[in-house]
């Protein structure tokens, strides 16, 4: 039952914000230092998600159609299949250590004076 | 698993694990009592307070995300199958770079209490929100359910026995602990319950990983090959092959799980709101990080565990690791590396290792519980039904009863299904959030466009497809292993409906956008980008 008294509040949570949050995000995202903070998170996220999942679905694929491969014996007990495993993880430890740095070093100084330039102006 | 085909452990011991399953059981509820005596707003109850550092939410994820179905499981598969075993936690593991990279930090800052309260930001709240919970209820019941019926044969099987009635029993017991831990513990409780039991888990892993690397002095070769050699199947037992991809259908079966565990972590309710426990977008981060580590470190092991299980321990024809469809592995094993049956050593180990699992039962369904509840009460009754209307009071009593009246569903529920074969149940809830909660969230993030019909398009699209698919699939129906025997109304081959139920869920999503004429989500899609990438406005962490 839409109550008369607040219209808009079946088109989103943001409505229920006063209208100088609005303002300010509108504001913040047309500033240079919030497209160049998108603009570097895309880079990296966009890249590596890419990159994980097509060495991922490298890996299944080569599980189900490339078994001789797989079977090849590199050392010992040791066979490409579990290499090519283990390598799963190394990847995805390194993909994470990376975002990180990038994170700590590249995003985060500008998020945060983004986030206190919209606390200061929204008075929080 | 097939509760049926169960047998008992040997009972020597079982004054021991009755005694470190209590003491589980008293550790847990002390911190109940503690957090919620701590817990008075909404956020302490849906959230924690915001006040977990990323250490602590690491430690918790790790803690909701590691079921006793991967800790007995994976090790379990891998003492039969071998290297298939092992491919399960590959797809687990990758899976987080998916939170890490698109979902947590960007969740946290836009979201409050639950998975909808992201979409609800610029979408009409109660379409979105009432999507959103249902598919946060079905998922969580599918995998609280899995988890139950699986507790009360594991505990059977760690204690000893093998009855109807101790079964039911535990599983009631299980029931009631968890709802006691999400009624007064809220996420606090809930949360505590989880680090515990990772720290448990994560010790006794490692002690049986190092105690069986000793007898291989620390050489996985070795190991590998004494593996294969007492497994019978040799050099095959290390490669792929045993387990998946026999043929067409299996390969392609194989392609669509490896698709749904590795897009359906991101998609996962009781994993999303635990990102909510932060204070910041930054400890969202951190705790993705240790959660990574952790779960990583922790797969690497169950790897030793189930080779170690195929070396030391009996798997042939009619042993205990082949009866109980591999569960016993790990327990069998930590046995052998104590000593043996019979011995001090053995006894303890094994009763650790059964005190380990049931602390891991006890803290996932717990975490599937609140994020029902909180869903109900947050989405359902205080958003869609009072129109934001209701007051924090109301709604937290809500949360409680919710919990209550989820937990005594999945009692009752979970005590029939006993009966019958639900292992694909978790298979399914990881289809069902790749299908349909993780279409939704990142096009909420990085489409301008997406609106409300294209978020309840992908949403019940995804969700309706995946179950549409395994019910019509041999899982459901047609052979020997199917939920039902004597029918055959299977026509889709595929038992994990991803490859197709994935797509589709996207495809709904970007239809359903472009069908619509709402242009009112799009002008706050640059509010919702500057609030996730910088937490302007963002929740902030509650303050005592």
């Amino acid at each position: 039952m839409a109550d008369r008294t607040t219209p808009t509040y079946e088109s989103g949570e943001a409505d229920r914000l006063p209208a100088r949050d609005h303002e300010l995000y509108n504001r913040i995202a047309q500033e240079s230092d919030f497209i160049e903070l998108r603009r570097r998170y895309r880079s990296f996220a966009f890249p590596a998600t890419i990159a994980f999942m097509v060495w991922y679905l490298t890996y299944i694929i080569c599980n189900n159609w490339a078994r001789d491969f797989m079977d090849t014996i590199l050392v010992g007990n040791i066979n490409v299949a579990l290499v090519f495993g283990l390598l799963q993880f190394v990847s995805t430890f390194a993909i994470a250590y990376f975002y990180a740095r990038h994170a700590n070093k590249s995003l985060d100084p500008l998020a945060t004076e983004l986030r206190d330039e919209f606390e200061r102006e929204a008075g929080r | 698993m097939n509760a049926a085909l169960l047998v008992p452990l040997a009972t020597g011991n079982r004054a021991l694990t009755i005694g470190l399953f209590l003491a589980v059981v008293a550790v847990t509820l002390y911190i109940t009592f503690w957090a919620s005596r701590q817990s008075k707003t909404a956020a302490d109850y849906y959230a924690g307070g915001r006040s977990f550092t990323g250490f602590q939410n690491g430690l918790a994820v790790s803690g909701d995300y590691m079921s006793a179905a991967s800790f007995l499981g994976i090790s379990g598969a891998i003492a039969l199958y071998g290297y298939d075993g092992f491919l399960y936690s590959i797809g687990f593991l990758v899976a987080w770079l998916v939170a890490l990279l698109l979902v947590a930090e960007l969740l946290r800052n836009s979201g409050r209490f639950t998975m909808a309260d992201q979409l609800a930001y610029r979408m009409r709240q109660t379409p979105v929100r009432t999507a959103a919970a249902t598919s946060t209820i079905v998922v969580s019941i599918f995998y609280l359910l899995a988890q139950m019926v699986g507790a009360g044969a594991l505990v059977g099987l760690l204690l000893g026995v093998d009855s109807a009635g101790v079964k039911n029993l535990v599983i009631v017991l299980v029931g009631a602990l968890m709802i006691i831990y999400v009624t007064f513990g809220g996420m606090k409780g809930t949360t505590w319950v989880q680090i515990v039991k990772a720290v448990l888990l994560m010790t006794g892993t490692l002690l049986i990983t190092v105690l069986v690397l000793a007898k291989f002095s620390f050489n996985l070769s070795e190991l590998l090959g004494a593996a294969a050699d007492k497994s019978g199947k040799g050099e095959a037992f290390l490669q792929p092959g045993q387990l998946y991809g026999k043929d067409l259908t299996g390969k392609l079966d194989f392609l669509s799980l490896g698709l749904a565990l590795v897009l359906g972590t991101a998609g996962l309710p009781h994993i999303l709101i635990r990102f909510y426990t932060t204070p910041t977008a930054r400890a969202a981060r951190k705790s993705v990080l240790w959660a990574i580590g952790l779960i990583g470190s922790f797969y690497l092991m169950t790897l030793v565990l189930g080779f170690g299980a195929a070396a030391l321990v009996d798997t042939g024809k009619g042993s205990q690791i082949q009866t109980s469809a591999g569960n016993a592995a790990s327990p069998l094993l930590a046995q052998a590396v104590g000593g043996g049956e019979g011995t001090l050593g053995g006894s303890v180990l094994l009763a650790l290792i059964s005190a380990v699992a049931f602390a891991t039962i006890l803290a996932v369904v717990a975490g599937l519980t609140l994020t029902s509840a909180s869903s109900v009460a947050h989405d359902l009754y205080a958003n869609v039904f009072k129109k934001g209307q209701a007051s924090e009071q109301s709604e937290l009593r809500v949360a409680r009863i919710a919990a209550f009246v989820i937990g005594s569903i999945a009692i009752l529920l979970a005590i029939p299904a006993q009966r019958l074969n639900i292992a694909f149940l978790v298979a399914l809830a990881f289809a069902v959030a790749a299908s349909a909660n993780l279409p939704a969230l990142l096009y909420n993030l990085f489409w301008r466009r997406f609106n409300t019909r294209g978020a309840t398009f992908s949403i019940y699209g995804g969700l309706i497809m995946a179950v549409f698919l395994v019910t019509f699939s041999p899982v459901v129906s047609g052979t020997a292993t199917s939920l039902f025997t004597t029918v055959d109304f299977a026509w889709f081959p595929l038992r994990n409906p991803g490859l197709i139920s994935i797509p589709f869920g996207f495809l709904c999503g970007y239809l359903g956008t472009l069908i619509s004429k709402e242009t009112h989500s799009a002008e706050r899609y640059d509010e919702l980008s500057v609030r996730a990438l910088t937490g302007a406005g963002a929740e902030k962490a509650v303050v005592h």
